[in-house]
């Protein structure tokens, strides 16, 4: 089969895998995107800065308090949340009641700050990360680095929790019903208002993870996400802004799809997922898994 | 005679610019049912809402079990023992029919149990797997009640609950309020349909242009019958 169409199995399942990684990174990033939206209303452009951020947080705990790559998982993504947390309080809560293109200008600013921060800080070239599990599989038709494929897996895991957490459990039903009435949900006695921030912090909490997670593949810089919240964004509106299983599918397939494109005409692989989002739009303007309400 | 629950005075409300309640004065003492009677627009909504804390302009005094609460947040009057139950039914479609009924927290003790609940209305048990919204109207309205019995609120809020429904549906809807009221429960009820309200109600004021005109006890709904035709231009 490989002999027909010309193609070297080892590149094939190599830019698999490319794919497949990097779609892990755009349905954790795009799952985040669309709780916020679902519950906030807003179109949260931040979202590659506080992914860059996380990794930031890893690559800094590592460097001044010598903090190993397996506990910086979980301390990067608090500190990113709740810095997530007080933004909301200070800053987005202001603009809810007010067009969609607010926030996204809002939160486009912001991100615009922070990296410009970070990059008045850190400069721009990027710091390397070390690799916490060096090594990797011989698999017979390629070579699988074993950190490349515990992303992969952690980010199944943490993006099936996350929907587990939002489908089947309680806080995830106060989540879902105030998403659709939040005014009803408050005169049942939940307080929303704090829902929305937890909400929001959680999202970019999982942002910050994703750029943990990422830290060690990539440079850690400053602009390390201005390129992804672009692909981020495409995903959700192909996936349908607001569902969360939509998300999942949509980021690891047009991952997956990315990947293709670096085998079969690579001049394309890097307009092919806005050129999904257009005819997605055209066929679909609610996205392949929204509700059009 | 029982103790006063519910006092609204001088109660005016807002939406927006538009000015809805001008000035609204009435009572619900524990334990009785009470009906707001009026034609459309009259302010009957905006009154439940204004109760629950919904409109974000409103002054005047409201005070439940002796408490001000006119300054209150929605989430902190539900949590006083007040639950609400609006016309429309809010029920959520992203939520399964047992997710919906379990959705509003347990504010106080006595409340009515899971159980119980789907004893008194056994259809929602057969569906509590279907989404929300997938009932009929008449079980959709069953589920907007039940869902507010458990968290152990005194005073139910119910907006036109036999709206839209069947007369075999109505005449359930008036028997599951008259056991609420034997069960202790005190209940405001908004109605268009007098003949349904004047069945299960102890009281009824009548609403007109944002004040309460008039009160009618149900052993006088007889003599009063042309006067209130009037008011509800029926």
């Amino acid at each position: 089969m490989f002999e027909l169409l010309g193609i070297p199995p080892q590149a094939l399942f190599g830019q698999l895998l490319l794919g497949l990684i990097n779609g892990a990174f755009y349905a954790m990033l795009s799952l985040g995107l669309a709780v916020i939206f679902g519950m906030l209303n807003v179109i949260n452009f931040t979202h590659g800065a506080q992914y860059m951020m996380g990794a930031f947080a890893a690559w800094l705990l590592l460097g001044i308090f010598d903090v190993p790559f397996w506990a910086s998982l979980v301390i990067a993504p608090i500190i990113v949340g709740l810095f997530g947390i007080v933004l909301e309080k200070l800053i987005l809560k202001r603009i809810y009641h007010l067009d969609h293109l607010y926030g996204f200008l809002l939160t486009f600013g912001l991100a615009l700050v922070i990296e410009g921060l970070f990059q008045w800080k850190w400069g721009s070239s990027g710091a390397p990360y070390p690799n916490p599990i060096p090594g990797g599989f011989n698999l017979g038709f390629m070579f699988l680095p074993t950190y490349r494929g515990f992303v992969v897996v952690a980010a199944l895991v943490i993006c099936l929790a996350t929907w587990y957490g939002i489908e089947r459990t309680k806080l995830g039903a106060y989540l879902r019903a105030a998403t659709e009435n939040p005014t009803l949900v408050r005169a049942f006695g939940i307080n929303v208002p704090r829902l929305i921030t937890l909400t929001y912090g959680l999202g970019v909490a999982l942002a910050a993870l994703a750029g943990v997670l990422a830290a060690p593949i990539q440079q850690v810089s400053a602009l390390m996400g201005v390129n992804l919240v672009l692909i981020v964004f495409a995903v959700v509106v192909i996936g349908g802004m607001g569902s969360i299983m939509g998300s999942i599918v949509t980021g690891f397939g047009l991952g997956l799809v990315e990947g293709l494109t670096k085998v079969f005409y690579p001049p394309a692989s890097n307009t092919v997922i806005f050129v999904v989002m257009a005819l997605v739009l055209l066929i679909k303007p609610a996205g392949l898994f929204g509700q059009t309400k | 005679m029982a103790e006063t629950l519910l006092k609204v005075a001088g109660l005016q409300a807002w939406y927006g610019e538009s000015h809805i309640l001008h000035g609204v004065d009435f009572e619900i003492r524990r334990g009785e049912l009470v009906t707001l009677l009026g034609r459309n627009g009259a302010g009957k909504t905006t009154t439940l809402r204004s109760i629950m804390g919904i409109l974000c302009k409103r002054t005047g005094s409201i005070t439940f079990e002796g408490r001000e609460t006119i300054g209150m947040t929605s989430d902190h009057i539900a949590r006083l023992g007040i639950a609400y139950c609006p016309e429309e039914r809010g029920i959520f479609s992203s939520l399964n029919v047992d997710e919906n009924l379990r959705l509003p927290p347990v504010v106080k003790p006595g409340g009515l149990s899971i159980e119980e609940i789907y004893k008194l209305f056994p259809n929602l048990l057969e569906r509590r797997h279907s989404q929300g919204t997938k009932l009929s109207g008449g079980e959709q309205q069953m589920l907007a009640i039940g869902r507010i019995l458990r968290t152990g609120a005194t005073l139910l809020l119910l907006d036109e609950p036999t709206e839209g429904l069947a007369p075999v549906i109505v005449q359930r809807i008036g028997e599951i309020i008259r056991q609420l009221k034997s069960r202790g429960f005190t209940i405001l009820l908004v109605e268009q349909n007098f003949h349904f309200a004047a069945t299960v109600a102890d009281r009824h004021y009548v609403m007109e242009d944002g004040r309460v005109i008039d009160t009618v006890a149900s052993s006088d709904v007889q003599q009063s019958i042309g006067k209130l035709q009037s008011y509800l231009g029926v």
